[in-house]
Formats: C-alpha cells, structure tokens, sequence
C-alpha cells in the first residue's frame, strides 16, 4: 500500500488535471458558440451558391464545358485534401478523419492510382507521415490564424486549382469532419474537383425558370466554378471549427468527470490509509501500556 | 404589381442584408443594371463596384469586390465574395483590396491577365466614386 505522502500527492496533481481539462471544456464550449455561428452565416451563401452553379452546371454540360466541371476525362492521380485540426485533446476528431483518409488512399493505391496528399492542419500531418511520407505534396498551416476567413479558403482553392490547371492531379477530394452535434462529427469526403453537386432541389418554380445569363452563360461558369471550389472548401473549414470545438468539448467534459471519479477513490483510499495508520499507533500505545 | 421584392446580400462569412426593395442597381460585369420587381430572370456575375439598394425604409449602398447576382421577379439575391456597406469602406480597407487585386495581378497567366487589369480599374473607379483614391 502507496504510503499516505504519496497518495496526498496523487489527489493534488489529479485536482490540478481536473482544472486543467475543465478549463478547457469552458474555453471549447465558448468557441463552439462562435464556431457554430460561423457556421450557419456562411450556409446561406453556400446553399444559394450551389444552388445555382448546380443549374448552371446541368445546363451547360457537354464537351464545351470547362475542366474544373467535365474533369481531364482520366482519374489516374487523385489529390487527397485532408484538413484536421491544428491541436490535439479533442476526442477522436483528428483520427477520424485521418483514419478515412488512410482507407481512401490505400484503397486508391491497391487500385493502381496515384495517390497526393495535401494537408490541412498540424495533426492531421503528423499521423499520416508515417505511411504516407512521399505521398506529401504539401501542408497547408493555419495554426496562427485565429479566425478562419473565407481568404483561408480561397487561398486553399486557389493553389488547387493552378494544380489542377498544371495537370498534377485529375480528381481532388477533401476530407474533413461534418458538424452533427456537439457529441456526433461525421468524417465526410467530398469530391470538389470535378466539381460534383448535390442534384439540387426540383421544385416546379425552378424547373420553370429562365434567366438571362450576363455575359454568357459559359462565362459565368468560368468565373464561379474556382469561387465554387473555394466556397465548397470554406463550408469544410468551418464545419471543421465547429465539429473540432465540439468534439473538444465532450472530450474534456469526459476528463473532467473521470478525475472527478479518480479523485474520490483515492480519497477513499487515502482515508483507509490513515485510519489503519491510527488504529496502528494506538495498538502500539495500548499494547506498550499493558506490557508495563 | 408587387411594388417591392425581396432583397439579400451575402457574403461566404455573413449574411449582410436582408429586405424588401424597390430597387437593386448592380455593378454586372457587363455594365450596371437596376433590378426592380417583375425582372425577367438573370444570373450576372458583378464587378467591384456599389450595390444601390432603394427601400421603402431608405436607401442602402454596399461596396462589393465581385461575385453574382441573381435576379428573379420577386427578388434580388447579390452573392459577393467581399461585402461591406460603404460607410465602413476607409482608406485602409481600400488599399486592401487593391493590394489583393495587385497579388492576383501577379500571378496573372495571359489568359486572365486583361480581366485583373480590369479589375484593378473598376476598384480605382468605385473609390473615386466613394471619395477615396488608389495611391499609386
């Protein structure tokens, strides 16, 4: 049996994890508040953004469409677009993620594909490297950004698509956590290059409508299919924030509550041990007592 | 006749406005257009430059840096990558945007070097309509 010391020093270092993580948990919680309002203003955008690409892009399908939407008609190289989170402690979120981009890659090399990997956040990287090394084309830091902007994500599709555009890969896909709840994220894989879109809505208004396109209507696609990718990576990023926040969140709030648990056993155990402590020293008197 | 319509502006970060409008003018790519109610369908793609919008509650200006514009009979949807009303557009937020245009410029291959170019010019117009101006 620990002596009483040491079981003291136990309980006091479990007491200051259990601030620790708790802290946490409050700060997570607060940013998932923001995370989450981010979240939701940048859904109008995006909905009505692919809402009408998604038209445009029905519509004007054929040979004369542009790469970003009809592909470079092969699916030889695959760019992997993984995006984790920057810092550890929030539950499974960065191994889910990781561990679904894994699977795809190795899937697509068993399958004879060329396989990159561009990175998206510090941990996401660091799990990867081991089997993935040469596979690594480039990392993406946003560990200093404190806010993710839409010029994040533009930044992010601006550099795919000049890859793109310089033929370093035929199909792109990125990975990130969609936000569910604060205990469900969802690993999800889109596919942003060529662009694919979610059959939109068939409302008989929509079907009805047609617009006059200014200037044509292969113009516009031109100039939205990049701000397409960008938005598609935005509204990743975001749930990202949300998901890792929240993922942080429960994470901590079950440590909190397993040092709460921790904490009352060794109390328990520390009380045991100074009771037989007692009993000892009395039967020592006692029994000194009794022997004069 | 529905003398107004509804009106949204947003941006990927936020949405900015959201009301009923009697009138849109719309910075298009290919020249301004005002959009009032009862338009025929059209999707343009914007310039930088200022979005009017007239209200029965007073007029609203926005100074946007690009994006779309879809417009239908009973309302107005502007989607722009950068949006802010011009009251908030300073000196500093305009160099911003100048200098953005110039990174891109930069970067320009021959194809869209003429477009960025153009760029560069509707943003030096939309400050001088704001008062401002582009330094050199």
């Amino acid at each position: 049996m620990p002596n009483l010391k040491d079981l003291k020093n136990r309980i006091e270092s479990v007491k200051s994890t259990r601030k620790i993580t708790k802290a946490m948990q409050m700060v997570a919680a607060a940013k998932l508040r923001r995370a989450q309002e981010a979240a939701e203003a940048g859904r109008p955008y995006a909905e009505r953004f692919n809402a009408v690409l998604g038209g445009l892009a029905a519509s004007s399908g054929g040979d004369s469409a542009p790469k970003l939407l009809s592909g470079t008609g092969s699916d030889q190289v695959h760019m992997l677009v993984v995006m984790t989170a920057e810092r550890g402690l929030c539950g499974g979120f960065n191994s889910s993620i990781a561990k679904m981009a894994r699977a795809k890659a190795e899937e697509l090399i068993a399958s004879g594909k060329t396989v990159k990997i561009l990175t998206v956040g510090k941990k996401g990287r660091e799990q990867l490297k081991r089997d993935f090394e040469d596979q690594m084309v480039d990392h993406v830091d946003l560990s200093g950004v404190r806010n993710v902007g839409y010029d994040n994500a533009q930044g992010i599709a601006n550099d795919l698509i000049h890859r793109f555009n310089e033929g370093e890969f035929d199909v792109a896909t990125i990975f990130y956590n969609k936000f569910e709840s604060v205990i469900s994220q969802i690993p999800t894989a889109q596919q942003v290059i060529p662009a694919s879109f979610d059959a939109p809505a068939e409302g008989a208004e929509e079907v009805s409508t047609v617009y006059d396109y200014e200037p044509s209507e292969e113009g516009i696609l031109a100039t939205l299919l990049p701000s397409g990718v960008a938005t598609q990576v935005f509204t990743a990023l975001l749930e990202n924030g949300a998901s890792e926040q929240g993922a942080r969140m429960s994470a901590m709030d079950n440590a909190t509550r397993n040092a709460g648990d921790m904490i009352d056993k060794l109390t328990i155990q520390f009380n045991r041990s100074r009771q037989a402590v007692i009993t000892n020293e009395l039967i020592e008197i006692i029994s000194g007592a009794e022997a004069l | 006749m529905a003398d107004t319509m509804q009106f949204d502006l947003v941006s990927p970060e936020r949405s900015l406005a959201s009301l009923q409008a009697t009138a849109v003018q719309l910075p298009g790519a290919d020249g301004d257009l005002t959009a009032m109610p009862n338009h025929a369908p059209t999707i343009t793609t914007l310039r930088p430059g200022i979005v009017r919008v007239e209200s029965p509650e007073g007029n609203a200006e926005f100074a946007v840096t690009g994006g779309f514009a879809e417009v239908t009979a009973t309302g107005t949807s502007v989607l722009a990558e950068r949006a802010l009303p011009t009251s908030e557009v300073t000196q500093d937020v305009l160099d911003g945007f100048v200098s953005d245009a110039a990174a891109a410029s930069e970067n320009a291959t021959a194809e869209n070097l003429d477009e960025l170019a153009k760029r560069t010019v509707d943003i030096a117009a939309m400050a001088s309509e704001l008062g401002l101006s582009v330094k050199g």
